[in-house]
């Protein structure tokens, strides 16, 4: 099994639900707390396992907002797992998934030079390696309904922009999606191999916005019509 | 990259001690301008040692969870880091071995057997620490043989140079000293001249494109998400002005090379003596100090593209 996530650029509209989601079941998950600092303070910052960033593609009149959620790849490669000194820092045999012992990890920050992505962040009150479990505490949770076995983005994504599934199944959703709309993973030059792959946004007609010709006298009067009457 | 002071101090001050220790062993064997006495040996690998144990203790202070740092010794077959730890420590039994040996009038193939796996251990460790930085495809300017490469040349300079002064202090014949610092010094220099020749062209790096995906058209962060810093703008984030960076490089070589080579001309003139091999120490260690602190302020990490640059 090789679990992971697809997120949809085309559909994503930016709303930081995810992250909220991901934070709120993560601060009393299996590596909380997700430590805030000065919350409400001059300088808000914290601990997050999912960022989105906004990006413009192209420019006026071609430009188009890209909202990008950025999480763990959980990547094949992983050189985050084989830069850590003392073992804390692992990728499951099972399911792939990248996880950081808490017990082990002794917050030397190696692993996050490692890592492309920015997937990991130091928590400064347990002086620990935090990041994306793919909450590895939820998905084999038999106590939960079936549906409801997924990661807590997943879930509440309210345009339905992200979906998780095991890429080694060719007929999985993920995989077909990944398939049919030509999906892509973040910065391949490097060979990290992340599982994690986003899709493109899709090509749409382009609404004209040029001034529309003049329709001749019928149109004129139309015009005029439209002019004196009040609506 | 956000330059810590601990990781700094450690790796200019380990550097130096390992350097030292090294070409100790090969003063000791050649019996270099005469040769130290016993009592002068076993002081210099001490020295050596101090400022590898000073070193190795001062890179914890950067860790935020030092209890674990024991565990650091585990994962020797995948982590440079941790290679690291093992080879130090690996090191320590060997040099003490040694500088008893010494000190016991021990049979010389003892003695030259243990400092000669010394002076190898010594080697293999300085150059673990300069893969810890070379191994990490996300920095460009860190991922080249020229940093191991660098991590020795400076640390054996460093070495060299407290080598002179105590041969200066000794009394000893000072030429083959100068010499084996004047060839170390500008072996140093050269190889920090290719290394800032070479980051300066950027070469096939990750751009704002491939980090995104959107790869056929111009891409722009509009806005990162967070309204102060992060833990990844407070680690990688921190730049440094080009002209302000250029000003250093200079400081590196008048005071790193520069002036450490002026001062052996003092000595080798017999003008000086010792304050003379005790500048070009200072100086030697603090050009070593802001060439590693200019190593980390001018790395720029790939990461720092979903921040805003539009190439690493």
């Amino acid at each position: 099994m090789r679990l992971g996530l697809v997120i949809d650029l085309d559909v994503c509209v930016g709303c930081h639900a995810c992250a909220i989601a991901c934070k709120e079941w993560n601060a009393s998950g299996t590596t909380g707390p997700l430590s805030d600092y000065q919350p409400y303070g001059a300088e808000p910052s914290g601990v997050w396992f999912n960022r989105i960033r906004h990006f413009e593609m192209d420019e006026y009149p071609h430009n188009k907002t890209i909202n990008f959620p950025m999480s763990c790849m959980h990547c094949e490669d992983a050189d985050c797992v084989t830069v850590c000194p003392t073992g804390a820092s692992y990728k499951r045999a099972e399911d792939g998934i990248v996880l950081v012992d808490q017990d082990k990890c002794m917050g030397c920050n190696y692993c996050s030079w490692a890592c492309p992505y920015g997937a990991r962040e130091l928590d400064r009150s347990s002086g620990t390696m935090k990041k994306c479990t793919l909450c590895v505490d939820r998905i084999y949770d038999l106590a939960l309904p079936v549906e409801e076995r997924q990661p807590s983005c997943v879930l509440t994504c309210p345009a339905h922009a992200r979906m998780f599934g095991d890429f080694d199944d060719p007929d999985s959703a993920v995989s077909r999606a990944v398939r049919e709309r030509g999906g892509f993973p973040l910065m391949p030059e490097l060979n990290y191999n992340p599982t994690n792959t986003y899709l493109p946004p899709r090509r749409k007609p382009v609404i004209p916005i040029d001034a529309r010709p003049k329709g001749g006298l019928k149109e004129s009067i139309k015009q005029f019509a439209n002019k004196l009457v009040r609506r | 990259m956000h330059p810590a002071f601990s990781v700094i101090f450690f790796t200019v001050a380990s550097g130096a001690g390992f350097g030292l220790i090294s070409l100790l062993f090969i003063a000791d064997v050649f019996k270099l301008g005469g040769g130290f006495s016993r009592e002068q040996l076993v002081i210099g690998g001490l020295i050596a040692l101090s400022l590898i144990v000073f070193g190795l203790v001062s890179s914890t202070f950067h860790l935020a969870n030092p209890k674990n740092a024991w565990r650091a010794m585990t994962r020797f077959r995948t982590s440079w880091l941790s290679r690291e730890g093992v080879f130090a420590i690996a090191f320590m039994p060997l040099a003490l071995v040694y500088l008893a040996s010494i000190w016991f009038d021990a049979p010389s193939w003892l003695r030259e057997t243990f400092g000669f796996l010394a002076a190898v251990l010594a080697w293999i460790t300085v150059f673990s620490t300069g893969m810890i930085y070379a191994c990490l495809k996300t920095i460009r300017q860190w991922n080249t043989p020229l940093v191991p490469a660098n991590y020795l040349a400076l640390g054996y300079a460093s070495g060299s140079l407290l080598l002179l002064l105590g041969a200066v202090y000794a009394r000893l014949d000072t030429t083959p000293y100068i010499a084996m610092s004047a060839l170390i010094v500008s072996i140093a220099a050269v190889l920090k001249a290719i290394y800032y020749f070479w980051i300066r062209s950027p070469g096939l790096t990750p751009t704002i494109n491939t980090a995104t995906g959107l790869t056929r058209a111009k891409v722009k962060l509009l806005d990162a998400g967070h309204t102060h810093g992060t833990f990844l703008t407070e680690e990688f984030g921190f730049q440094i002005a080009r002209r302000k960076a250029s000003l250093l490089k200079i400081v590196v070589f008048a005071v790193g090379f520069m002036l450490p080579g002026l001062m052996l001309v003092w000595v080798f003139n017999q003008n000086g003596g010792p304050t003379a091999a005790l500048v070009a120490v200072a100086a030697g260690i603090v050009g070593a100090a802001v060439e590693r602190w200019l190593f980390f302020a001018e790395a720029r990490h790939v990461v720092n593209l979903y921040h805003g640059a539009q190439r690493c």
